[in-house]
């Protein structure tokens, strides 16, 4: 928000200027109405592991980080090149594998993936697209520059906390939007219902579509029943849906109805016993089997995740390179790959310097950041990356961009990312802005929810 | 509409309506003992046995005081049918359900949970109980409201419905099964003013008094069960309940109403044809206890019916 020197930047002026006339109680006041008003409506993630009272708001700031159109003009496009060549990746890896083929990406890397799926070899999910949805982290640098840190291809969550709140903001600072351009994201819930009805097989004229969630404990459930709510369709559970010769039904008051596609947001592990992992409970037996005879659509389709992994993703640039024939426009965080003997001894020999992550976790688990840790923590590290190179990825400590906080009655700066959202339909459509993590612990650059993060508006202007 | 959908709506409505029956029980007895501060604490006891939870109201609490029985049927999360436990069921119903329901009647049970369990952490809530109690009500009485006036009347306001009346209908015969046994220990009180003032602690709580005078003017008990029992209008009225739930039931299957195509139709259609039949004269000479314990009995084989016939998850 504001420039080196102090000042504000040119676009955040308009904003400056309003909160330099409100008061600090009028600041907090309005701060506090909303997150009653969040509480009120329920807008919550559930924590894992405590019991009653396990429902949380993500603390929600009302300071908006704003981003200038043209810049956000390149970062939309640099999405969508991404988003492009992810896809294509992933449809070569369980088809002809040609990358690996023409060694653009070490075989073993594939085949050493937990999150590649031999079952997935060979599908043809419609139109070609694997990857529906997606949620890609950005970071931004001491140098301003945006970086993809992570591609989220699997179950991305968070895109209802940005549209619960900009309906906040509009309540909170109602002046500024109308003398502000801020681009709408309302239509995001129009957009993904067009893409999920896209996917249904052209004889259907009215496609039975539904959101599948693993129910009201996971911790995303207040955003799955969000989306069904907002695209008018039905939520369903593991438990409210039979397959029968390969057709997938819903258990209704009135006998099976017929289900076309599927908004899934349970992980490939859990959607299907009989393919996946047998313990799971809240998957439908089966719904691999309707899906590969494409009288299901999945979306995200199953085996996305193979481009989730950390390690696959320090080739994105080449993979754009090779089936693009382009130069990849947001970079990647450089990253070190510790299968690699002489990368993995750079790693080690900076351990204090590095953030360590493993290739297949997400929500901020199990990771390592250096320069905050003590002298045993990077020597447990050490040992963990010995034992299980493949599995672990480094990259330099950035430092992360701040915005300014309400914190009590005065601002502050606190470490921020940023995870637009894409649909990929008939088209490709990017949220304009997208959710903005912020680290609300002074000097953390942990953001996730699950962690103490909280978030703020995202205004492109 | 999805089998589990059903079942939630089904049950968000009945938990509603039995924390409110639940505030409508405490608030009688309440009225009762300011009318009579003589009486003492042996009136509290009967109100946990009619909500038939004895056993474990006597593990834990003993004594069944006034502050002892208010504690265990407005906070306890232990006891299944505390106003709290069904508010917590009910927003769980509920929030499984968000995007079934209108943005209103959700928020609405969010916040009458939230209310609950504020006053239940507070301390110090017994100066002010005919306020809280009379807050529980009035906030299951507008879910009703907002149900009413922003959800579709289609299958899922149905199923509102029929949980709704269903549980006010056990819930009612209950409000009468505690006069029962408070008079029991002195059964020369019958007729006296005493026993009047109690009839009409009883129908105020049962928000009948008014409408009871309208009809009948003096308070007598046989009118008093003719009236909550047997009207066809009031709608607290067992029998109007009755009608309604069969309406709801009729209307969700889609069949005739003189008729039935599945099990709950064929229980509740009879029952509500025994009470449409029979006379305050005829449930007081076959005593007013005994017709009501068959009642509740046979209307919970109509629950199981329709758990059966309707939310059953098990494969068709």
């Amino acid at each position: 928000m504001f420039s080196p020197g102090g000042s504000p930047r040119t676009n955040c002026q308009l904003l400056y200027q309003h909160i330099q006339e409100l008061t600090s109680n009028d600041l907090r006041k309005r701060k506090t109405a909303a997150e009653r008003s969040m509480i009120r409506l329920g807008i919550t993630f559930n924590v894992y592991g405590e019991q009653e009272g396990t429902e949380r708001i993500i603390p929600f700031d009302i300071l908006p980080r704003i981003i200038q159109g043209e810049h956000w003009s390149w970062i939309s496009k640099g999405l969508k090149q991404r988003i492009i060549a992810l896809n294509m990746f992933i449809d070569d890896i369980y088809h002809d594998q040609k990358i690996l083929k023409d060694g653009v990406i070490p075989e073993h890397v594939v085949r050493s993936a937990s999150s590649f799926r031999p079952q997935c070899v060979g599908l043809n999910p419609p139109h070609g697209i694997w990857c529906h949805i997606t949620g890609t982290d950005l970071v931004r640098d001491g140098d301003g520059e945006f970086y993809v840190l992570e591609d989220n291809l699997r179950c991305p969550s968070g895109v209802s906390y940005v549209l619960q709140n900009r309906q906040l903001m509009k309540q909170t600072f109602p002046g500024l939007f109308e003398a502000q351009f801020v681009r709408p994201v309302d239509d995001y819930c129009s957009q993904l219902l067009d893409a999920l009805n896209y996917l249904a097989p052209e004889h259907i004229e009215k496609p039975q579509v539904a959101v599948l969630s693993p129910g009201i404990y996971n911790s995303a459930y207040f955003e799955h029943s969000f989306l069904a709510q907002q695209m008018g369709v039905e939520l369903v559970e593991g438990r409210d849906l039979v397959v029968r010769d390969r057709r997938v039904y819903a258990r209704t008051t009135k006998g099976l109805r017929s289900v076309d596609v599927l908004y899934r947001r349970i992980d490939d592990d859990f959607i299907d016993p009989q393919a996946f992992r047998k313990d799971s409970m809240l998957g439908v037996p089966g719904i691999m089997d309707a899906y590969r005879a494409g009288n299901v659509a999945l979306a995200n389709a199953p085996g996305t995740g193979i481009a989730d992994d950390k390690v696959i993703y320090a080739y994105v640039p080449d993979m754009i390179k090779y089936y693009l024939s382009e130069d990849a426009i947001l970079p990647n965080v450089p990253t070190f790959v510790c299968w690699d003997d002489k990368q993995r001894d750079h790693v080690i020999k900076n351990i204090a310097e590095m953030v360590v992550k493993p290739a297949n976790e997400s929500g901020g688990y199990g990771m390592l950041i250096g320069p905050r840790a003590s002298k045993e923590e990077h020597a447990k590290f050490v040992d963990l990356i010995k034992a299980n190179p493949r599995n672990y990825i480094a990259q330099p400590t950035l430092s992360l961009s701040r915005a300014p906080v309400i914190i009590d009655d005065h601002l502050e700066g606190r470490h921020v990312d940023l995870r637009p959202f894409i649909i990929y339909g008939r088209d490709i459509y990017v949220l304009p802005g997208g959710l903005t993590r912020v680290a609300l612990r002074k000097g953390s650059l942990v953001v996730n929810s699950s962690q103490g993060g909280g978030s703020k508006d995202t205004w492109v202007v | 509409m999805l089998s589990r959908v059903a079942d939630s709506i089904y049950w968000t409505s009945r938990y509603i309506e039995r924390a409110e029956a639940v505030a409508r029980f405490i608030a009688v007895n309440l009225n009762i003992s300011m009318d009579l501060s003589t009486a003492g604490n042996q009136q509290w006891r009967p109100l946990v046995t009619t909500t038939g939870d004895n056993e474990m109201f006597s593990e834990t609490y003993g004594e069944a005081t006034k502050r002892n029985v208010i504690e265990f049927l407005t906070f306890d999360r232990k006891n299944p049918n505390s106003i709290l436990t069904c508010l917590i069921n009910a927003r769980e119903n509920a929030r499984s359900i968000r995007e079934r329901i209108s943005a209103e009647m959700w928020e609405h049970i969010n916040r009458f949970y939230l209310m609950v369990k504020d006053v239940g952490d507070a301390e110090g809530i017994l100066d002010d109980l005919h306020d809280f109690y009379d807050a529980v009500r009035n906030s299951g009485q507008q879910f009703v409201g907002v149900t009413d006036a922003t959800m579709t009347h289609g299958e899922g306001w149905h199923f509102c419905q029929l949980g709704r009346f269903l549980e006010r209908a056990d819930k009612m015969s209950r409000i009468l099964d505690v006069k029962y046994y408070i008079l029991l220990p002195s059964p020369q009180h019958v007729g006296s003013p005493f026993d009047d003032l109690q009839w009409a602690a009883l129908l105020r709580s049962a928000s009948a008094y008014e409408m009871y005078r309208q009809r009948f003017g003096r308070i007598t008990p046989h009118n008093v069960v003719d009236f909550l029992m047997l009207d066809k209008e009031f709608p607290r009225a067992v029998l109007h309940c009755l009608t309604r739930a069969n309406e709801s039931l009729h209307a969700i299957t889609g069949s005739d109403i003189e008729g039935f195509t599945n099990l709950p139709e064929q229980r509740l259609g009879q029952l509500r044809a025994e009470f449409a039949f029979t006379s305050a004269t005829d449930i007081i000479g076959r005593g007013l206890h005994e017709f009501i314990d068959d009642f509740q009995t046979r209307l919970n084989s109509v629950g199981e019916s329709i758990g059966t016939t309707f939310f059953s998850l098990q494969p068709v």
